[in-house]
This record gives C-alpha cells, structure tokens and sequence, in this order.
C-alpha cells in the first residue's frame, strides 16, 4: 500500500500559523486554538488520502506569502489569508475542512460547547416526542392527492 | 468452470436483494454476484470519535473520493450533480437517508395529465401490493393517514418529532401548509430481529445500531436461509450472448482478480440507473454492436437524477442538531401540478433536523457564515445545535441528451470502462427549484430563522440514479417490456431505477423495491413461458 509522503517541517509552520488564524485559542471560551499542538499532532496523524491537496494548500499559500507565514506583518498575513481562502480552490477547501475536522473533535473543545466526549454508538441520545397535537389541523385537511381515473 | 445456474442476479443493493428473495420460493438456483462484500457495522463510523471526518473519506457518498476497492470511478465532470452511491452488499441502502415515500399515482401517468415525457406502462395500483409487502421486509415507521397520499400502513409508529420537527411543524402550520412525518425505515421499535433506533444521528454512512434497513440485514439473511447463493468481490465486466441472441452468463473477475465464466438460463440485472447502462454498454458484441438490448438505442439516455435545493438557517431554540435521524418530515404542499407555479410536476420537501458540529463547521465556514479570528467562537456557538433546514427534491424529467456513456481512457481497477455522465439539468426543473427555494425560505422564516443559505444544485446530491433502461411497450422507445423484460434479449431482466420512466418528486428507494419484486412476481407467474 502506497504512504502519503509527510508534510516538510516549513509546511507543519505554515500549517500551524492558518489553523491559529482560522480558529485562535479563546480565554473567553476556555478553548485552545486550531495550532494547539495536540490538534496539529491530530492533523498530521490523520491526514491520510488529504495529505496530497494539503501540500498543495500549503504549498500555495507559501508561493502567496513568499516567507514563512509566521514572519509576516499582521496586516500582510490577514491579506494573505484572505487571498488563499479566496483563490485555493479544492485544495485550500480541503486543508481549511481538515483543521475544523481535527479541532472540533477535541476534548477540550467539546467539553466547552457542553458536548459528551464519545462517539454517537453504543449510547445513542434520547429523543423527545415533540407535541403530536401539532398535526391535528393536517389531519383535517381533505384528501390532496391528484386522482388518475 | 462454473456450474450454471437458472437466475444470475447482478447486483446485492436495494433492487438485487428483494428479487432474489421473491424468487427464492421458487426453489429455482439463483445466484447474485456483487463486486462488494458485506460490511461490518462494528466499523461504521457513528462508533468512532472520527465519525463525521469518515463522511469525508471512506465513508464519502461519492465513490470517487470514497475510492473503497469495491468502488468503480465515474466521470460526472459534465454534470452540475455528482453522482452519489454505495457499493457492497445492500449497495446503496447502506448509505442512505431511509427517507421512504413511494412515487404518487399522477407520477405514473404525466403524459396524460400534464402533457410531458410519457405515461408509464404500469400504474401505482398494480404496484400498490408490492409497496406493502417491500414496507413489510424493509421495516417502515411512519403514520397512517396522510391527506397527501393514498392509505398506507407501516408496519411501526413513526420517528418522535422532536424539538426540530415540532419547530418545522409549526412553521408549517403558520403558512397552512401540509406536512407528515415522513415514512422512514428507520426501526422505532424492535422489528424482525433488528433492534430499535437510539438516535446515533449519524444515520447515512451507515447504521451502527442497525436500526436503519438496508438490505443485507434485511432481505439477504432470509434470502440466504431460503437457499438463494450470494457471491461477493465478484465485478462483472460483460453480460455474454448465444448465437441464438439469448444471454448465455456473464464474464467477471472474482476475489482473486481471476477472470470467470457463469452461465445461467436467465440473467438479472440490478446495477442501479448508472451500473446497468455501464454494463449493458461494456457487452456489446458483433451480435450487438450498440450494447446489450440497445435496439431503441435508448441505453444510457434519459438519464434523470432528483436536482435538490437545500434550504437552511438557524434559531434561537436548541434543534435536534444530529442527536436524531436526519430527516423528520415531509410536505407534499407542492407536489402536484399546479401550472399556475410556472412549471408542470412537483416537488416535496424533506426536512432535517440539523448536523453534527463538524458538518456544521465546514459548511458554514465554506458558505462565509462561520469566520475566521477571534468572531470564531461566539459566530460557531450561535449556529451550532441551532441549525433547521429543508430540501426541495424536484422532479427531473427524461431528456435524451442526459446519459451515461462508457468514459473513452478511465477505467476501473480491473479494467473495464468506466461510465461517464453528460447532465444539465432542464428548464422546467430549475424553475421548480427557484420556486422551491423562495418557499423554503418562508418556511424557515416562520420558524424564526436566521441567517438564511441555500445550495443549489447540492453538489453530491445525484443520489437517484433513474431511467437510462426505461420500461415501456414500444420497443422502439423502450429498453424493457412493461414487466421488466428486454425487448431484446428474451431472458434479460432490468430490475433497478434505470426502468424508471420519470422520476417522480421522492426518494426513489421504496419504489425501486416494489418494482423489483413486482417483476419478480411476474417472472414466477409466467414460469412456463417466460422466454417465449
């Protein structure tokens, strides 16, 4: 079976500088940021069948700073950003997906958004019934169906 | 070599699986062949902490991302809707929404009553037994009485609304609009050895809990137990005639990649409105030139999918997000012609209970809703668990220059040619999607929405492969005869949504079934001079 290769150390910066610019650690919210290093150590575990478009994201976006992102001006890394995110296409679409994938599974982040720390299975969630009386003014209505004899 | 058998069935899924079931009682040998094995729910993604990243990876509806060994590739770049599908025993019930409605009767008759495409050789009256029956072996819940549809009776009471459908039917009641909660086959009870639904959420890529049919813990269990031979990693490249221009087997490639030989007295074809094209176009011979059973030339041609409008935002109240199965309800307000509308056919509307926090992450940031910076996290805190949403799913009607060919260079990792899909989608159906979408719009402001969006076309959303073999009487306008027969080819059957002729304005899965074991009755019934 064919490895994806691994990111180069100046893709791991840069990758590390977007995902702190797409998701910034919160005091407020008690979160850490996307550049965290478990979720960045998330990233790279699981990068699998995206590792391709992601070298090539990030290989743009350095063609787009010309430096290593964390050596830009705040000013200049917002525009760059916003260009890459503009302009990446398929591949800054699937780095930007792989970060919110990796980031919104973390522990820390769940527990802030009041989420249980588990899969779906085997637990399950309860469900409530809702209020059936809703469907009763559907229930008078008369027959709508289109007749065909 | 390979013993010959009196039915080959080409294909495990959803139309497969109930034909090989019906015919079993017939003590004939039958066989089905499928280029995927069985899937293990133990590895289905609601049990891991990844289980919404799957939905981008292995468990990615389309087969080209998804790229499983039991997936063949499909070049749809000349379509606006991507095709969507699963491959493996059950096929695509594996990976569906259960969302269960049967096509109306006016969808069988829509030259008669609208003046468009043509009337089905069949009504919903001769279905009508084997839509019952399909509920039946499928397991279905949903609510009788329904003014929006004749009498039905599934078999078990219909999913809770919950907080998301209690909030959509009162929208729904504000603009006295109809709505029902739709007929799933989600199980909300135990049901013929399949245990309840516990609301995994996650219920398209898969069912964990095994709550949701799909036809390998549905028909194939009792199929099996009634003597009835599945074959799997089997990939069939050609269907192989006589010289008496009967069809003689089918050659594939097993497990192992070896090429193979079966022969069978009658073969079955149940590949799904892009498979069957694909194969029936890949057997072509000196005997025929233009494909298998293309006398009409009509293989491959009218290729229809359901175009969807999707319709979100999001309120102040806590949704059911993915805490539940996805789809809730259906309306059926606008589902019959009304010319006033601007357009003839309908469309129904199904709505949704929300996503899971990933799923809600990466569409809203791709939408521009969800920024980038410190906004982050207040702007995700307001959306997540918030979201309602709603999709119009329009009827498509035939076009001959929508189809599926054979790709000229790609192929699939045995070889064969690949299908390639050529779709615009029609006048009639982009304006039923704008009248769709500006509906949906009041919907979801009754219910308080905000922060509106809409994707239209959905881009993965050609999950209704339909009409590329239609049914007919006219040989000259039709693939099979009016109980699935070739015109042709004398022991060729087409069971799936290729028959189709038009599509209706549902999921198609319910129907697809009931024609499948409808043809199958017909096949018993004229056992004596079925090749005749």
């Amino acid at each position: 079976m064919l490895t994806e290769p691994a990111l180069t150390p100046a893709q791991r910066d840069d990758l590390r500088s977007v995902a702190a610019m797409i998701i910034p650690a919160s005091s407020e919210y008690e979160v850490p940021g996307a550049d965290d290093p478990k979720i960045q150590a998330d990233i790279l575990a699981t990068l699998g069948r995206d590792t391709r478009l992601v070298a090539e994201a990030l290989d743009y976006l350095a063609r787009l700073a010309g430096k290593p992102l964390a050596e830009l001006d705040p000013a200049r890394r917002e525009a760059v950003a916003k260009e890459f995110r503009a302009t990446g296409g398929g591949a800054a679409a699937t780095l930007i997906r792989v970060v919110l994938q990796c980031y919104y599974r973390d522990d820390r982040v769940l527990r802030s958004l009041g989420l249980e720390l588990r899969p779906p299975f085997p637990l399950g969630y309860p469900l409530e019934q809702g209020d059936w009386s809703l469907l009763d003014p559907v229930k008078t209505r008369p027959s709508m169906w289109r007749r065909v004899k | 070599m390979n013993e010959p058998v009196d039915v080959l069935i080409i294909g495990a899924g959803a139309s497969g699986a109930a034909v090989a079931w019906s015919l079993a009682d017939t003590k004939m040998h039958i066989l089905c062949l499928d280029q995927g094995g069985w899937m293990n729910p133990a590895q289905y993604p609601s049990t891991g902490r990844d289980w919404e990243a799957r939905f981008f990876g292995d468990y990615s509806p389309s087969p080209n991302i998804r790229e499983r060994p039991e997936d063949y590739p499909i070049n749809d770049d000349n379509s606006p809707i991507k095709v969507v599908n699963f491959n493996g025993v059950g096929g695509s019930t594996i990976m569906y929404t259960a969302h269960f409605p049967r096509l109306h009767p006016s969808d069988f008759k829509v030259k008669t009553l609208d003046g468009v495409a043509d009337d089905w050789p069949i009504d919903y009256d001769t279905l009508a037994p084997f839509f019952a029956e399909n509920d039946r072996m499928m397991g279905v819940s949903g609510l009788s009485g329904d003014p929006a549809f004749p009498p039905t009776e599934p078999p078990m009471p219909p999913q809770p609304l919950g907080r998301s459908g209690a909030l959509l039917g009162k929208a729904m009641n504000k603009l006295g609009w109809h709505w029902w909660p739709s007929d799933t086959t989600v199980a909300t009870t135990d049901y013929e050895g399949r245990a309840r639904c516990i609301n995994l959420g996650h219920c398209t890529p898969a069912c964990a809990q095994g709550a949701k049919a799909s036809t390998d813990i549905t028909y194939w269990p009792v199929a099996l137990r009634a003597g009835v031979e599945l074959r799997t990693h089997c990939r069939v490249r050609e269907i192989t005639t006589n010289e008496h221009g009967f069809a003689s087997g089918v050659v594939y490639y097993d497990k192992d990649g070896v090429e193979q030989f079966q022969g069978a007295e009658v073969v079955v074809i149940a590949c799904n409105g892009v498979g069957t094209p694909r194969l029936l176009l890949n057997s072509a011979s000196g005997r025929f030139p233009n494909g298998l059973a293309n006398s009409s030339g009509l293989v491959g041609k009218n290729f229809m999918f359901h175009p969807y409008a999707l319709i979100y935002g999001y309120v102040d109240e806590a949704t059911d997000s993915n805490r539940a199965p996805p789809t809730c309800l259906w309306s059926k307000e606008f589902y019959e012609t009304d010319r006033s509308r601007g357009f003839v056919r309908g469309y129904t509307f199904q709505f949704g209970r929300g996503v899971g926090p990933v799923m809600e992450a990466v569409m809203s940031e791709a939408k521009g809703t969800l920024p980038w910076g410190a906004d982050h996290h207040a702007v995700f805190r307001r959306l997540n668990g918030h979201r309602l949403s709603l999709a119009a799913i329009c009827e498509d009607l035939p076009e001959e220059h929508n189809r599926v060919t054979l790709d000229p260079h790609l192929k699939d990792s045995h070889g064969i040619p690949a299908p390639k899909v050529d779709y615009t989608i029609g006048e009639n159906s982009a304006k039923m999607l704008k009248h769709g979408i500006a509906r949906a719009k009041e919907v979801l402001a009754a219910a308080g929405a905000t922060d509106i969006c809409v994707n239209c076309p959905v881009l993965y959303g050609g999950w209704h492969l339909l009409g590329t073999a239609r049914m007919g009487t006219d040989p000259a306008r039709s693939v099979v005869n009016e109980w699935g027969r070739s015109h042709d080819v004398k022991n060729l059957f087409i069971v799936d949504g290729s028959v189709f002729v038009t599509s209706g304005g549902v999921n198609p899965t319910s129907t697809i079934q009931a024609i499948a074991l409808y043809i199958a009755d017909q096949m018993k019934r004229r056992l004596a001079d079925l090749l005749d």
